[in-house]
């Protein structure tokens, strides 16, 4: 056991004691802060895929976020008024069904992955965060400017979509949904910074040209892993919508980018609980300063760049060394 | 659509590149020489027109604003520098975008913890307002036009200034090989601020003279930004004159696309439908010109690979 495998396992215990307690005291609204937090590490999870593993400085995963969470309004719209999407050449009718969104969401948001990352994938450095950035503007003033959901004001979905055999409106069931998805996501994304396919991606990002030497092409396993991130984040995307039964084009801009990347650097780039520590320290700073001032996000930004200028590697590389846990 | 439109909408297409070009001209000086993304120069602006405002408000000198603005913008580039983005030339790119988004939340709240959250005005003085006619009987507000004349100037100095100076070489040698220029004795770290600040002042400027045309409060750089990291891709980071190129694009682009695709629509489709999708594929327009130029041209149009 390294060190980082006792602060994850730490972190985890206190991510499931503190709805506990909250849950037997009957607190809802820190049961609802600790779904936000699951939801938003899993966007990280997502992100950092991208970025820690393929080292894909994406500034655009705002796009992939607001695509699953539109998935999700979309479909619960529909149903919530049974007025079909759509009724030739086949008919498509809305659901309020959870597992049916989200593999709507994550299959659009992987197509839509799939397009970013073929195009984008053909520049690197600053042009890649650019081009990311663009396409994820593109998105956001394309939602703003379509008056059938909303538009620029956004759009309520009156009761929150149902899983089968729970009561997704009781606080604490959705926060176990939530939580065993961010489980399911944190293993699947340990797996495969272990699998061939990730050790490959890990190469590709430390020295693209040795990658491409022994025969892998980086542009492929960068699309892919691209794609799967996006898939991710598009999932939270879905259930940050569920949450807050509400979507805007919010979920589109860049500042929705810019937090969701500070989640990974927050907690550490390329650590497995990286994305999950830093929502959750981000959550907790909005709820104690944003208490203490209007002005909390000056102390945001403090913070943010005490992290980026003294403590690289962030919360988790602090806390457990050098050591990098995605190799 | 009439000429008199068109060559009013061209106009307003020609302002916006122009203080576009202001924005993006400290952006790629600032990539070019140092290497360094800042997602704080919309911040520059903000505070180049808070500073105008707030002197305007207290002397009602438009000219003592626009100086306000530019020393405002320069001396809180040239602190930032000094205190935080230093630390930053030797980072990665991502680095850099986090510790500059970090400023941006920093500077803007801090703008609001100073003056507020109601936006403030900056009016056109008296001799800059109302309009003048041009030849072919087009009617322009002078200020717009005094807003092109500046930018213009503002566009030949800054080229006089690269081409022609001292200072000029110097920042050209520093983007072609710095560790050269700082064996030659050129002080790096001073030239550095230098061109930081300058950077910043046009940034401050450009808030300024935009104020007076929109209000003045928190967040206005942020949509600028976004636009002028548009503009210095599409032009290749770090050349001037794929600044200016790209500056003009885009702002012709924007303008022309957010009043012809709306007629466009109109031939096929009915009128209030038209509307909305072509002003919303209007402001899509840029962002789908930017990939279209990094797709044909990864590094931009004058962009060196």
């Amino acid at each position: 056991m390294t060190r980082e495998t006792y602060i994850n396992a730490a972190l985890s215990l206190l991510l499931v004691l503190v709805p506990f307690w909250a849950w037997s005291t009957g607190q809802a609204y820190i049961l609802t802060l600790c779904t936000k937090v699951a939801i938003l590490a899993l966007a990280g999870v997502g992100l950092n895929i991208a970025l820690g593993l393929g080292g894909l400085v994406s500034f655009g995963h705002a796009a992939f976020f607001g695509i699953g969470g539109y998935a999700m309004g979309i479909l619960a719209s529909h149903a919530q008024t049974f007025d079909p999407i759509m009724d030739w050449p086949i008919l498509i009718e809305g659901t309020k069904s959870m597992p049916m969104i989200w593999l709507v969401a994550m299959l659009a948001s992987a197509l839509a992955a799939l397009l970013i990352g073929a195009l984008s994938l053909r520049t690197s450095g600053v042009y890649f965060i650019m081009i990311t950035l663009a396409f994820a503007q593109m998105l956001y003033y394309f939602t703003i400017g379509w008056p059938a959901y909303g538009g620029e004001d956004g759009l309520s979905i009156y009761v929150r979509n149902s899983f089968p055999g729970l009561n997704t409106l009781v606080p604490v069931q959705f926060l176990i949904l939530s939580y065993v998805i961010l489980g399911l996501a944190l293993l699947f994304s340990a797996r495969l910074a272990r699998a061939p396919f990730g050790l490959a991606l890990s190469a590709a990002r430390q020295n693209a040209d040795r990658v491409e030497t022994v025969g892998i092409a980086p542009y492929r396993l960068r699309l892919v892993a691209f794609v799967i991130s996006g898939a991710i984040t598009g999932l939270a995307g879905a259930l940050f919508a569920d949450l807050n039964r509400f979507i805007s084009p919010t979920m589109f801009s860049w500042h929705t980018s810019g937090e969701i990347m500070i989640f990974v650097i927050l907690g550490g780039v390329g650590r497995l609980y990286g994305p999950v520590a830093g929502a959750a320290l981000f959550i907790l700073l909005e709820h104690l300063l944003g208490g203490v001032s209007d002005y909390w996000k000056i102390f945001l930004g403090a913070l943010l760049l005490a992290v980026v200028l003294f403590a690289r590697g962030g919360l988790i590389g602090t806390l457990a060394g050098r050591e990098v846990a995605h190799g | 659509m009439t000429f008199l439109l068109f060559a009013e909408q061209m106009l307003n297409g020609l302002q916006f590149g122009i203080m576009l070009f202001l924005m993006a001209a400290g952006l790629t000086l600032v990539f070019g020489v140092m290497g360094l993304i800042n997602l704080a120069h919309g911040s520059l602006y903000m505070i180049g027109a808070f500073a105008a405002a707030a002197v305007a408000g207290a002397t009602g000198s438009f000219t003592l604003a626009l100086i306000a603005s530019l020393a405002a913008a320069a001396a809180a580039g040239a602190l930032i520098e000094l205190t935080v983005i230093r630390r930053l030339y030797k980072r990665d790119h991502l680095d850099q975008v986090l510790a500059t988004f970090a400023l941006i939340l920093i500077l803007s709240e801090g703008t609001r913890w100073v003056f507020g959250s109601f936006p403030l005005y900056l009016d056109v003085p008296s001799y800059l307002s109302g309009p003048v006619m041009l030849p072919g009987g087009i009617q322009y507000p002078l200020y717009r036009l005094y807003i092109i004349g500046a930018g213009l100037l503002l566009a030949v100095g800054l080229f006089a200034l690269i081409a022609r100076t001292r200072i000029g070489i110097q920042i050209r040698a520093g983007e072609a090989d710095r560790e050269m220029i700082a064996a030659l004795g050129v002080d790096i770290s001073r030239l550095y601020t230098l061109v930081f600040a300058l950077g910043a002042a046009l940034a401050g400027l450009a808030g300024a003279l935009v104020g007076a045309i929109q209000s003045v409060q928190v967040g206005m750089g942020e949509p600028v930004l976004i636009l002028a990291f548009v503009v210095i891709v599409i032009g290749g980071i770090g050349s001037i004159k794929g600044a200016l190129v790209g500056a003009l694009l885009v702002g012709m682009t924007d303008t022309m696309g957010g009043v012809l695709l709306p007629r466009v629509f109109a031939l096929f489709m009915d009128p209030s439908a038209a509307t909305t999708v072509g002003a919303s594929l209007g402001s899509m327009l840029i962002y789908i010109l930017m990939a279209v130029v990094l797709i044909m041209r990864p590094s931009g149009l004058y962009g060196s690979t």
